[in-house]
């Protein structure tokens, strides 16, 4: 394991901004995994740093097989996280909407530059993503559409699911994006945590990683075989809204199959505690994300859900 | 009229709300048209406030000139505008990124509909930034290439300082004005002044633009007093980023004419009282940018120039 700085920037009043990351290995660029880009995405920090120790224990063990590159960088954001704020501190701008970066660019472009410079040309880039609504998802690994993308070397993963997105304008900003038009098969992995820990589905996100470097024998690593992995389509989740604003509770936890008209939610009123809306889902479906706040506006994704089509 | 555009239910017996003031022609007086005059999508840009408040003024004063149903919308992000954030609050998002939203959608993307829903069908919209509270604007309206031959004639009677013709980006293409211009409603972006702040003399600058374009439409005959002659540019404009971290201080005067090799600040460092960088202008033209916040980081944006255009 090598740890090295692969980008530095100077701070005002503060140390240089470091973006450091871990190498194993030597040879084909075979993967890059980026944990958090922003500063609330600890849980992803660390999923990643639970991933450089794994792996420095298999190559003590000998068990990194030869011929293969393997870069980990925990955190590409280390200042925010370290104020507290999910974006720049300074103006507010997302390094994951300024990709592939620029070097002669604002601040978080020559970040984002800097950063994609480290990790592009690998054969396989995995960014351990955040969702911007706080809950729980099934596990999944995420990929947008580019024409360039591989849901088939996504299924190494074996992790249940497999969500392909068409992209949106922004979307054309992120890591992953960029990613594969740089022509590396890009996935997002999604933990179910961002600011709080869950070491549950850290070691999840770690074992789905681990899985996919063995399979391409990059490693030599047991672990159960996971899911043959079913892909579906963004477009295919159904999105059940809140009716109204007030409390939310979630009856239904992801994973969970429910039943058409079955009520799956609540909305109860803040001041009498009178429940004014019960949430139904709208078809014989799986809960894929459950919303996990307790204040709600109207119009927000209380849950994803996937639709069993014999129902 | 103050009119409720779209609402969404709070959490705690509270609603988010749209509002705009429908002001209509007198009676006999109506040709037809409609314009809207949309402002704080961002939050922490405050200057379309002081446009929007003097058009009103105008408008009111001199109800007989009018033959248009103009629609004023000078909070299009009110909880931004509320909490000075740039974003919606609560979802960190940029509304200007989610345009034209979706019917049913998610809250944001459901808001952002129901905006474009009530803008669309005007003839012209003319969508009021000012800049953030890091640098400062000269009066500009800027547009993309593809819509450059519909919008350009508007734009030069709006009374600006410049006109900002740059090339289509991807990402740009869920702005407010990317989506009205798509579904045939001519938009035009102003970008003014500075964020957080009020500039009154821009203000009233882009009032009398506004009053000139409804003039040259046929929706407005009083009397228009235009001062500017835009210079327009196809992206020819040089951007002037910080090499060093540390205090800028600006040398230069904010809208004058520069030549290459001008001091334009220094950035200095307080702790030592060094000189870490002195910026320079990389050419020639006139300076409609200039960094207002002082504290800078490598690649933090000091000053733009516009270095060749025409004013035919």
């Amino acid at each position: 394991m090598k740890r090295e700085i692969l980008y530095t920037m100077k701070m005002p009043y503060r140390q240089d901004f470091l973006l450091e990351g871990f190498r194993f290995g030597e040879g084909e660029k075979s993967c890059a995994v980026v944990g958090g880009i922003r500063g609330d995405e600890v849980q992803q920090m660390y999923t990643c740093a639970r991933l450089v120790k794994v792996l420095a224990e298999i190559e003590q063990r000998g068990n990194l097989l030869p011929g293969h590159e393997i870069l980990v960088i925990p955190c590409a954001n280390r200042f925010s996280m370290n104020v507290g704020k999910r974006f720049w501190p300074m103006d507010g701008s997302d390094i994951n909407r300024m990709f592939p970066g620029y070097d002669l660019g604002e601040t978080t472009q020559r970040i984002a530059a800097g950063l994609f410079e480290a990790v592009k040309d690998y054969r396989c880039g995995i960014h351990m993503a955040s969702f911007y609504l706080p809950g729980k998802f099934v596990p999944h690994a995420r990929i947008v559409n580019t024409g360039y993308q591989s849901p088939a070397l996504g299924s190494m993963f074996g992790l249940p699911y497999i969500v392909t997105r068409e992209p949106k304008p922004i979307d054309t900003t992120t890591l992953n994006y960029n990613w594969q038009i740089w022509d590396s098969a890009a996935f997002n992995i999604y933990t179910q945590e961002t600011s709080r820990l869950d070491d549950d589905s850290a070691a999840n996100a770690v074992d789905a990683v681990l899985r996919y470097l063995s399979r391409v024998g990059a490693v030599k690593y047991t672990c159960y075989s996971g899911y043959l992995s079913t892909v579906i389509s963004e477009s295919e989740l159904i999105n059940v809204l809140t009716p109204a604003g007030g409390i939310f509770k979630a009856l239904k936890a992801p994973g969970e199959e429910v039943r058409r008209g079955e009520v799956i939610g609540q909305i109860i009123d803040p001041f009498t505690a009178e429940i004014t809306h019960e949430i139904t889902a709208a078809a014989k479906s799986m809960v894929f994300f459950a919303m996990e706040k307790p204040l709600v506006l109207e119009h927000e994704i209380a849950f994803k859900l996937v639709c069993r089509k014999n129902g | 009229m103050d009119i409720t555009v779209a609402g969404l239910g709070l959490a705690v017996h509270e609603r988010l709300e749209l509002h705009k003031n429908r002001i209509t022609p007198l009676s006999g007086k109506d040709g037809g048209k409609r314009i809207s005059v949309v402002t704080g999508i961002h939050g922490d840009e405050l200057e379309g406030q002081y446009a929007a408040w003097l058009l009103n003024r105008r408008l009111m004063e001199h109800p007989e000139y009018l033959h248009a149903t103009v629609d004023i919308y000078p909070a299009v992000n009110p909880l931004g505008i509320n909490t000075i954030q740039r974003s919606i609050p609560l979802f960190d998002v940029d509304l200007n990124r989610i345009f034209p939203g979706e019917n049913g959608g998610p809250a944001a993307e459901y808001f952002a509909n129901e905006i474009i829903n009530d803008v669309k069908g005007s003839d012209i919209a003319v969508d009021i930034h000012a800049s953030n509270i890091f640098l400062r604007e000269m009066p500009q309206v800027r547009i993309s290439e593809e819509t450059a031959d519909a919008l350009v004639p508007l734009a030069r009677l709006l009374n600006v300082d410049f006109v900002w013709i740059y090339p289509a980006a991807t990402v740009l293409q869920s702005t407010f004005a990317c989506s009205m211009n798509s579904i045939g409603t001519r938009c035009l972006v102003v970008e003014m002044g500075v964020g957080m702040r009020l500039t009154p003399a821009y203000g009233e600058q882009l009032t009398e633009g506004i009053l000139n374009l409804m003039r040259s439409e046929g929706m407005w005959d009083g009397k228009t007093h235009c001062t500017h002659t835009p210079l327009i540019s196809r992206d020819e404009v040089a951007f002037v980023n910080a090499g060093a971290a540390g205090i800028f201080m600006a040398q230069a005067q904010h809208g004058s004419s520069v030549k290459k090799g001008q001091l334009l600040g220094i950035i200095a460092d307080p702790l030592t009282g060094n000189i870490n960088e002195r910026v320079t202008a990389p050419a020639d033209g006139l300076l409609f940018t200039l960094r207002e916040y002082p504290v800078v980081y490598p690649g933090s944006l000091l000053a733009r120039i516009v270095t060749g255009g025409s004013r035919e």
